[in-house]
């Protein structure tokens, strides 16, 4: 900090240097440096056994140089140094055909598409509960609980078992894994809508009541928008599960393709260089879905004059 | 249509007019109130189970596709000491250490980071994007560090929970008023005084919220983690043999036990918060 404050005047504080020294941008650059430190030392920490187990029984001369740079290049390490792990996304992404099934791309295109229909479903299911609810008492009283207790099932615990029971009555490929997510995802959805369109206050509902506006019209007008918050919260967190979802609806199908396929796979063989590639891709994943639900928030609450 | 399935849709329609009923009375006394909130619920869960048990009986399906509940509680009554043992493995080992170490090792950084604004710029917008990723994908490489047996499972529930622990005991760390830390000002309140007599009181609610979010995060994470290799107990390793033998009774078995064990846990975690923030206006009520 004091380098690039000795080099701008105090005086002139430039947008620039004023984000530098309070936003997050740099603190975020030096903890995330800080981590690939910590990554690399790990790395020829944890590899060095190995290594002087090779050496020594090759019989070579070696010095701490030769230890850091060959604990950075094995073929299986305990655990791989960053740029390995680069340079395997780089080669299964651009350096392989798209059509390929060696390309991640196809692997995370095939989990994304189970994530989204997942997500949708979910969603949808969970608005139209989430507006039973509100509406019907009987609805509200013995459903939400049963909401709530759907979510101790530990769903992801039993998905191998619903994609054999699935198969078994002629579903297979993709909703199987998609119904996975769409169970993890309603759940979140329901509860914020519930919260949502009980947000109105009651003396907007009763400035309803004075125009004579009707059930739907209400609901429309009054609750919907009000929910509508609530509803780009709660979607952040089921994107992120059904995210969850489809990767574990992937690991006990025997599935040959997805990312869940890929870690399953690589810890098989023993290949840890596949298995973090294929959870780097699965963040990148995470952090564009919650990334556009965020933007599809941004714009939507500009649109209705909130400022979010 | 056969008559178990024409019976099952009788019950459950004569349950859902029941408790059309119920939820429209307005009893007077708390007591009465509380039967109330619980009878709705239980009828519609027994609702549930008639339900399911008319379709498959009435519906003829294989119970290699759907057990009916009988056969579940069935199975569930006398597979017990191998229930037992699975539990024991999971539940009393990698979730309860795992959860444990990962709440405990979260709340300590969140107060180390606290001191620093610097840190809480820099950690927390990371801690809130590895909240969102799937960490679960990190149980392979913690079974290929720490073997098959319960550490690795630990492990992964160690990473699952921490940060969601850090992120809430953050904000709830910079949740108390300024006007509440002025007055800790005024009385010359030392840092140590004003954390652990305003701020960690203020912090409770997120404290526990995080407490409570991680108590399901724990037991699915550590139930996945032993798809990645297991010793030959435990729930994860018994779910998926289990289906691979078509014993679908026991695996519904044991899906009860781990959703019974869930919820108590949820249940210990929410008493407890009851008891320790009993000043909050949400357990206050008003």
């Amino acid at each position: 900090m004091t380098a690039i404050a000795g080099t701008i005047p105090s005086t002139a504080a430039s947008p620039l240097h004023r984000r530098l020294a309070q936003g997050k941008t740099l603190p975020i650059l030096i903890v995330l440096a800080a981590l690939l430190a910590i990554w690399y030392a790990f790395t020829v920490y944890l590899n060095a056994p190995w290594q002087i187990d090779a050496y020594e029984r090759a019989g070579t001369e070696w010095t701490a140089t030769d230890l850091v740079r060959d604990t950075m290049a094995q073929e299986r390490p305990v655990l791989p140094s960053p740029h390995q792990v680069v340079a395997e996304i780089w080669q299964t992404t651009v350096g392989t055909r798209l059509t390929s099934k060696r390309n991640l791309f196809y692997h995370a295109w095939i989990t994304l598409s189970s994530t989204l229909l997942g997500f949708a479903l979910g969603t949808a299911l969970g608005i139209l509960l989430a507006v039973g609810i509100v509406h019907n008492r009987a609805m509200d009283k013995s459903v939400m609980p049963w909401v709530i207790a759907s979510q101790t099932i530990p769903i992801l615990a039993i998905a191998p078992m619903i994609i054999v029971v699935l198969n078994a009555i002629g579903l297979s490929g993709l909703l199987p894994k998609a119904l996975i997510s769409t169970y993890l995802s309603f759940f979140p959805i329901v509860v914020g809508m519930v919260k949502g369109f009980r947000s109105p206050e009651a003396i907007q509902l009763d400035l309803m009541r004075t125009y004579n506006a009707s059930g739907r019209q209400t609901f429309f007008k009054l609750r919907w928008p009000a929910a509508l918050p609530y509803l780009f919260t709660s979607m952040k967190v089921a994107v992120a599960i059904s995210l969850v979802g489809a990767i574990v609806g992937e690991l006990p199908t025997g599935a040959v393709s997805g990312l869940g396929a890929r870690l399953l796979a690589g810890s098989y063989y023993g290949q840890t260089v596949q298995i973090w590639s294929a959870l780097f891709m699965a963040a990148a994943l995470a952090a564009v879905l919650v990334g556009i639900v965020g933007l599809a928030q941004r714009l939507a609450l500009a649109r209705m004059g909130g400022r979010s | 249509m056969n008559w178990t399935i024409a019976g099952a849709l009788a019950f459950w329609a004569g349950a859902w007019a029941l408790n059309e009923r119920l939820s429209r009375l307005e009893p007077r006394s708390p007591a009465a109130k509380r039967a109330l909130g619980l009878l709705v619920p239980a009828i519609f869960g027994i609702t549930l189970l008639v339900v399911w048990e008319g379709a498959v009986r009435g519906f003829d399906i294989s119970p290699v596709l759907l057990p009916p509940p009988s056969a579940i509680w069935a199975r569930l009554v006398s597979a017990v000491p191998i229930l037992w043992a699975d539990f024991q493995q999971t539940f009393l080992k990698a979730v309860l250490i795992g959860y444990a170490i990962g709440c405990g090792s979260g709340f300590l950084v969140a107060i180390a980071i606290d001191r620093s604004p610097f840190l809480q710029r820099g950690l927390l917008p990371l801690g809130n994007f590895v909240s969102a990723l799937p960490i679960i994908g990190v149980a392979p490489i913690m079974v290929m560090w720490f073997g098959f047996d319960w550490p690795s499972k630990a492990a992964v529930v160690i990473i699952m929970t921490f940060f969601p622990m850090l992120v809430n005991t953050v904000q709830g760390l910079a949740s108390s008023s300024a006007i509440d830390r002025d007055l800790m000002r005024t009385y010359a309140a030392s840092y140590r005084q004003t954390l652990f007599k305003l701020r960690l009181p203020a912090a409770a609610p997120f404290i526990f919220n995080a407490l409570k979010i991680n108590s399901t995060l724990a037991l699915i994470g550590a139930i996945v983690a032993e798809f990645f290799g297991t010793p030959i107990t435990g729930m994860g390793f018994r779910i998926s043999t289990e289906v691979g033998r078509m014993n679908l009774d026991m695996v519904w078995a044991e899906i009860a036990v781990a959703a019974l064990a869930g919820s108590l846990f949820y249940g210990l975690v929410a008493l407890t918060e009851r008891a320790v923030t009993f000043w909050h206006p949400s357990i206050r009520g008003g």
